[in-house]
């Protein structure tokens, strides 16, 4: 099936990644969040400081979902257990071993794994740590093992501004991607569907057992949850699962080698990156030994993720459980003289109000800062956000639904098909500067503790 | 700008929690941030970058957007002085004159509206919200060049106590605030508003010599019912094309359906005005005008006027364009500008043509589809929500 959605905005930035894959960064400690999973509720630590763990071991889980296993990505020595408020553990640390280990599961053919049980599957995915590659939306949670999605579904192309390159990074990885596919397919009784990019010449075009949909058009066109609006939306009381190419790698490498792998090609890209490429490295990785000799400025700011959707961290930061890319760009903490109404083509906007002349060279790599370009003010403009949203939704009136805590008109409005990426664009637009993933999933959480 | 900014900095901590000024750190900020755009950075979690676009410049677009109507109609309020005193005069003597008449107004409207904003800001203690530029602007175009300026300072200080804090502020308000003004003045003191022929023109005291002159606008001589033929009667002075250029006597900044035009490029060119309200609103008047001119008209001269001159006379152009256009009292939903907008220009003609006080609908027009948007916005969203049930339904069966 073809998809041609219109609606959206491609933000071009400076700093996009040569294609050139670097192994050699090791670093000495991985980091694991239980914060970068949403509506963990009675968190539990099952090591101490000082245990050694394999690549694969239990480290944590939540005891309203015991099932789940949250796993360490590599092998080495517990050295740091860090707690926050209410003794909630914000970050355990393991310093890796120079040669990782790996916890053994059962090896498979491609044969036996056809005939593997759908609860076998489950069991492996949910002792390794695996399973954590789904999420449930609504509400793009970890799935409960008891849940039954009505469909499993996969974006293969990321359209945020600098994404990582799916076509560079899963190449050669085509047989791992095919057996995740046969490995969760048997965990719905719908079918596995994967969006890639129209017109390219994907690799996962040649993936059997799923349904491959075709999608055109600008960011927010990779986005999953467009794609499922477009494909087999979401309907109240349905639940559906998603997960990215690199899920579904680990999930095969699992099955094929009886591995959990955490390693993955990750992208460091920006502005302020001066070699910005990619690297092969394991998840939970600090910043700190991408950026040495690597900036070209003092005052910057470093996203664990991409420009829309991820978030601010330090020099000692890590990369995000579900992050894939490290984004460096210039810190906007300056004032500017008439900036208000100052006309510049430097400044990027989705609008052309007056002196807004970005629209003139769409195509052109801005070096964009974090600059907040105005005020939060009071909803004036009216229209905007329908033009970057390619769904059947009101993103004003369900914002407004939300900050009414109105349960009937979100679910009305469709809250139950958006996570805070979709409205993203919604907050880089607005006029009333507004943050609206927040408020998102402010609602989101009203509605799960309802 | 350095030294400026050093001032500001110095200053800062006066206004700023615990210090001694807390009260009035919306003024401050409201001045620091004219001068320079702040220096705030996006929060550690979501967008990191956001767009160049800020209230400030969406608002300063729809000024801009006005000058052409301004500066027409300074030089018109200064033609029309001189028309009917039967002077002769020089382009800058016009142009003098109607800078007398006009700045004060402006002056005094921008000046009661922001003490009144910076009160409530104040007073909240939130930002200074600049929806005020634009109703700042609006109020003394949409007044007749005699209004008294008190009556101005008045109506700005009601519309937007009454048209726009009392529902919250910016943002909040149901009614179109500049409009709001206009009719309460209109009902509070109609003479002024509308007191037959010598509202409309300055005349330094002098009676106006009516067998040259009559002042009269071209939307009364077709209204009144001793007219026969309307086009007959408005003679070469009102022609379709002096209509449509706009040297005739009026409220200050509407009579030009040329510069409400270069007004509208510019609005829908920026984005920043619906190209819906506006293209809808001129064929909701046009269509309404070919309806009446096909129906029996019972010796209305204003019915059997032919439909292309209901869109350049009187307001109708400015507040389609303006004033239908402010997003706050307009519809909200896409489908729901198109049904909006046409009505208010529907509902002008109607209201011309019927309504034997007043010769002129666009005011109520736009008040009254004001409070009906959100009806018209309500079925939009049912219907959204309508197609994610009937969906779900689907499914089922």
């Amino acid at each position: 099936m073809r998809i041609k959605l219109t609606k959206g905005f491609d933000i071009h930035l400076a700093g996009k990644a040569n294609q050139t894959l670097v192994d050699s960064i090791h670093s000495q400690t991985y980091s694991f969040k239980p914060s970068d999973f949403k509506g963990i509720q009675r968190p539990k630590v099952t090591v101490n400081e000082g245990d050694q763990v394999k690549a694969g071991t239990p480290i944590f889980f939540d005891k309203k979902n015991p099932q789940v296993m949250f796993t360490a990505p590599v092998s080495g020595e517990v050295v740091a257990i860090h707690r926050g408020p209410k003794r909630f553990p914000e970050e355990i640390k393991i310093l890796a071993d120079p040669k990782i280990e790996y916890v053994d599961f059962p090896v498979h053919s491609e044969q036996s794994l056809a005939s593997l049980s759908a609860d076998k599957v489950r069991e492996i995915l949910l002792q390794s740590g695996a399973w954590l590659n789904f999420l449930e939306r609504p509400f793009g949670i970890i799935p409960h093992p008891e849940n039954t999605p009505k469909a499993i579904f996969i974006s293969a192309y990321d359209s945020h501004p600098l994404a990582p390159d799916y076509e560079f990074v899963f190449k050669g990885e085509e047989k791992y991607l095919q057996a995740g596919i046969q490995a969760i397919a048997k965990l719905s009784p719908g079918k596995v569907h994967i969006g890639i990019k129209a017109d390219a010449n994907s690799l996962f075009k040649s993936l059997k057992g799923a349904e491959i949909h075709e999608f055109s058009g600008p960011h927010p066109s990779g986005n999953v949850g467009v794609q499922i609006h477009h494909i087999d939306p979401i309907n109240k009381g349905e639940v559906v699962w998603t997960l990215t190419p690199y899920g579904l790698r680990q999930i095969g490498y699992l099955f094929l080698e009886g591995k959990y792998d955490a390693s993955q090609i990750i992208a460091v890209v920006g502005s302020e990156v001066k070699n910005p490429q990619y690297y092969k490295t394991y998840q939970g990785v600090p910043v700190g030994g991408f950026l040495v000799n690597n900036l070209k400025n003092e005052n910057v700011r470093i996203i664990s993720g991409n420009v829309l959707t991820g978030h601010k961290i330090n020099q000692e930061g890590t990369l995000a459980y579900y992050d894939h890319m490290f984004t460096v760009i210039p810190e906007g903490n300056y004032h500017e003289f008439l900036g208000w109404i100052a006309p510049s083509a430097k400044k990027l906007s989705f609008q052309r109000a007056f002196g807004l002349l970005s629209f003139l060279s769409p195509k052109k790599e801005r070096a964009l800062d974090s600059n907040m370009h105005g005020e939060e003010r009071a909803y004036v403009q009216t229209g905007v956000f329908e033009q970057v949203l390619p769904m059947d939704i009101l993103p004003m009136y369900l914002i407004k639904a939300i900050l009414a805590r109105d349960f009937e008109a979100m679910e009305a409005l469709g809250i139950y098909e958006v996570l805070e990426e979709d409205f993203a664009l919604c907050e880089f637009i607005d006029v009333s500067k507004t943050d609206i993933q927040k408020m998102l999933r402010e609602g989101m959480n009203a509605l799960l503790e309802a | 700008m350095k030294f400026l900014r050093k001032i500001l900095d110095a200053q800062k901590p006066n206004f700023e929690k615990g210090g001694k000024l807390e009260r009035f750190h919306p003024i401050f900020e409201a001045l620091e941030t004219f001068a320079f755009a702040p220096n705030h950075t996006a929060p550690k979690n979501g967008a990191q970058i956001r767009d160049a676009i800020d209230l400030k410049r969406l608002m300063m677009t729809v000024v801009i957007a006005m000058i052409p109507c301004l500066l027409f109609g300074i030089w018109n309020v200064g033609e029309q002085h001189f028309l009917a005193t039967q002077q002769t005069a020089t382009f800058m003597e016009k142009i003098m004159v109607g800078l007398w008449i006009t700045l004060p107004l402006i002056l005094i409207s921008y000046t009661v509206g922001g003490l009144v904003e910076l009160f409530f800001a104040v007073r909240k203690g939130h930002a200074v919200n600049e929806g005020f530029l634009v109703t700042g602007m609006l109020i003394p175009l949409i007044m007749p060049p005699t209004i008294p300026w008190w009556q101005i300072a008045v109506a700005t200080a009601f519309a937007i106590v009454v048209g726009k804090e009392v529902f919250g502020g910016t943002g909040m308000n149901i009614l179109n605030v500049a409009m709001t003004a206009r009719a309460f003045l209109y009902f509070a003191y109609p003479v002024n508003m509308a007191g037959g022929s010598d509202v409309w023109v300055y005349t330094a005291g002098q009676k106006i010599n009516t067998d040259a002159y009559s002042g009269a606008t071209a939307l009364s001589i077709a209204a009144d019912p001793n007219v026969k033929d309307a086009v007959a009667s408005f003679g070469d002075f009102f022609s379709f094309q002096n209509l449509f250029i706009g040297n005739i006597p009026g409220s200050i900044g509407e009579t030009s359906t040329l510069m409400v035009l270069i007004g509208a490029i510019i609005l829908i060119v920026t984005g920043v005005g619906s190209w819906k309200i506006i293209v809808s609103g001129f064929l909701g008047a046009y269509l309404m005008g070919l309806l009446f001119n096909i129906l029996p008209n019972d010796n209305n001269a204003f019915m059997a006027l032919p439909a292309h001159y209901h869109l350049v006379m009187g307001g109708l152009a400015f507040g389609i364009v303006f004033m239908a256009t402010d997003p706050v009292s307009a519809s909200q939903t896409e489908f729901g500008k198109w049904i909006y907008g046409f009505l208010i220009g529907a509902l002008t003609v109607l209201i011309r043509v019927f309504n034997p006080a007043y010769p002129e609908g666009i005011m109520l027009a736009v008040l009254l589809m004001n409070v009906f948007a959100p009806l018209i916005d309500y079925f939009v969203v049912e219907a959204n929500k309508q197609r994610r049930l009937k969906r779900l339904k689907l499914k089922a069966a």
